[in-house]
């Protein structure tokens, strides 16, 4: 069982390859270097939580696992495809494999709740039936409710999204995801802008519905008792590299806040102080 | 010198001298402005000498003749039709052009830039320039009216359309982006519904503005109310004149009270 007593990591076995793996991976915004030669292997269905100060990389990482940022240097393979080598067609076929949750839920405002839904059909199908619930098939509309149904919004289909509170709306993104039938989730601080409740019930309905699913999630928060309650890693992000690795049960909040106190990110004390120290001049 | 110094200086000099640079701008507006005047040749003695024969026209229009109504309303009905199929058309085809125009949408920028070019052509170029080229291309009434009207709208519409929807929140267009959506299906399902309130609002407008524009566009030919307008100006029949006039006023009226109207009710 993991720290809040949800379902454990499925074990059938078989030992599985991993579904991302990244080796020397270099990133740099400007002159500041953000990753600086990180290695990571994330094995099948497991749920890695990262964690680290703002500008560690973490939202940069997830965001070149699904190439939104190019890598400046490294490998990245996921689902047995290599990331940077796609284009074109082969880029949109990986893409859809990976569903991403953004801390923004990202929501066309001025349509209802189940035709945002629908919109994760477009994973594998494009055409006018896709774009609307209106137009969308009869099979099409039933997933699409029955994916409502799973984040606990069936009763909210037809209710325009931007009527919808924060967590409603972050509920429509996952029911989104799970429309698009993903191998991988990545959620970027799904549970950021939410109120302490809300984010608690993100966090659970991600674990459970990607758990049940036996889906790999990869999620990053700064609650830590997040972080340790819904993940069965937690990986540390610092100076451009991995600063910890460990198994939640093995972790303790207090832990984690040291690790936010010790840990310096990777830009240079002399970098990240030039703008103060120039405005203070 | 130190902040408290700064301080106890007093107000600086309120009335500080224009810069050299400021000086020449405000000259040349000010020679640009007689230029101007002096080449419309308006003046004073003008428009002093010209009040009697204002009044004169304005005497002779009232009482407004009614004797030709039912024409002038047939003729004003027809000039409605040319304003709405002419901007229909024009909004029709505003949207793929728009969508070729639209950064982050066109699907090239060389594509881009044409589309621009062609839409801000349309533009620049006057409505009743567009409408003497196509009465002499499909010859004198309403058709060439539309056809004016279509080519003006686009050039508004164009420019209209594609801002709303490069303004529109990029989030969803980058959430169906990940999910690896086509790019029909992105505008379609992410853009099309965000930008819908400033489409609606800038198609009412259009309608309104075609209305108004295709009363002119009869003075060169192209059908409709202007044509009747003119007529009667020419055989100085003011009093039929002005029965026209208040007709189309209360034409773009009606047109801008139903817009407001729906703009109010749909956005």
């Amino acid at each position: 069982m993991s720290g809040l007593g949800l379902p454990a990591l499925p074990d059938n076995g078989s030992p599985r390859g991993p579904v991302v793996s990244l080796a020397g991976l270099r990133k740099s915004f400007g002159q500041r270097r953000i990753l600086d030669g990180l290695d990571l292997a994330i094995p099948a269905g497991e749920s890695l939580a990262l964690i680290g100060a703002n500008g560690t990389g973490k939202s940069t990482l997830l965001r070149m696992i699904v190439r939104l940022t190019e890598a400046d240097e490294g490998r990245i393979e996921v689902l047995g495809e290599p990331v940077r080598q796609l284009g074109g067609a082969s880029l949109k076929r990986f893409r859809a494999r990976v569903g991403v949750v953004f801390q923004k839920h990202n929501l066309v405002a001025r349509i209802s709740a189940l035709s945002n839904v629908v919109h994760g059909v477009q994973a594998r199908r494009s055409g006018p039936r896709s774009w609307a619930q209106c137009l969308a098939p009869k099979a099409v509309r039933e997933e699409a409710m029955a994916c409502l149904e799973a984040v606990g919004l069936a009763d909210k289909a037809m209710q325009r999204a931007d009527s919808l509170s924060g967590g409603q709306s972050q509920r429509v993104a996952i029911a989104r995801m799970l429309m698009q039938r993903p191998e991988l989730v990545l959620a970027d601080e799904p549970d950021a802008s939410l109120d302490p409740r809300a984010g608690r019930e993100i966090m659970e309905l991600l674990f459970r519905l990607t758990r049940d699913k036996g889906l790999t999630l990869v999620f990053v928060s700064h609650h830590m008792a997040h972080a340790i309650g819904f993940s069965d890693r937690i990986v540390g992000l610092a100076q451009g590299g991995i600063a910890m690795d460990r198994r939640a049960l093995h972790c303790r909040e207090a832990e984690l806040a040291a690790f936010f106190e010790e840990a310096p990110v990777m830009a240079s004390a002399e970098t990240m102080a030039k703008p103060v120290l120039e405005a203070l001049a | 010198m130190s902040l408290t110094s700064d301080l106890h200086a007093g107000p600086g000099d309120r009335f500080a001298r224009p810069s050299a640079a400021a000086f020449t701008g405000g000259f040349l507006a000010l020679a640009l402005l007689i230029w101007s005047f002096s080449g419309s040749e308006l003046s004073a003695e003008k428009l002093i000498r010209g009040i009697p024969a204002m009044g004169n026209i304005i005497g002779r229009m009232f009482p407004p003749d009614l004797g030709r109504l039912d024409a002038i309303l047939a003729s004003l009905a027809s000039t409605f039709q040319m304003a709405v199929s002419g901007c229909v058309l024009g909004l029709v085809l505003s949207f793929p052009l728009a969508i070729l125009a639209a950064d982050g949408l066109s699907p090239h920028p060389v594509i881009r830039a044409l589309s621009r070019g062609l839409i801000a052509f349309f533009r620049t170029v006057p409505d009743l320039i567009w409408a003497l080229f196509f009465v002499i291309a499909v010859g004198l009434g309403p058709a060439a009216g539309v056809l004016a009207l279509m080519i003006d709208t686009i050039g508004y519409a164009g420019r209209f359309f594609a801002e709303a929807m490069e303004e529109t929140d990029k989030g969803p267009r980058e959430a169906l982006s990940t999910i690896g959506a086509s790019r029909t299906g992105l505008i379609f399902s992410a853009v099309v519904p965000n930008a819908t309130p400033s489409f609606i609002a800038t198609s009412l407008f259009c309608v309104e503005k075609a209305t108004r524009a295709s009363v002119v566009l009869g003075l060169v030919g192209a059908g409709g109310i202007g044509v009747e307008l003119k007529v009667a100006f020419d055989l100085f029949d003011y009093d039929t004149a002005l029965t026209i006039i208040l007709a189309v006023f209360a034409l773009v009226v009606l047109v801008e009270q139903v817009g407001g109207y729906l703009r109010r009710r749909i956005i």
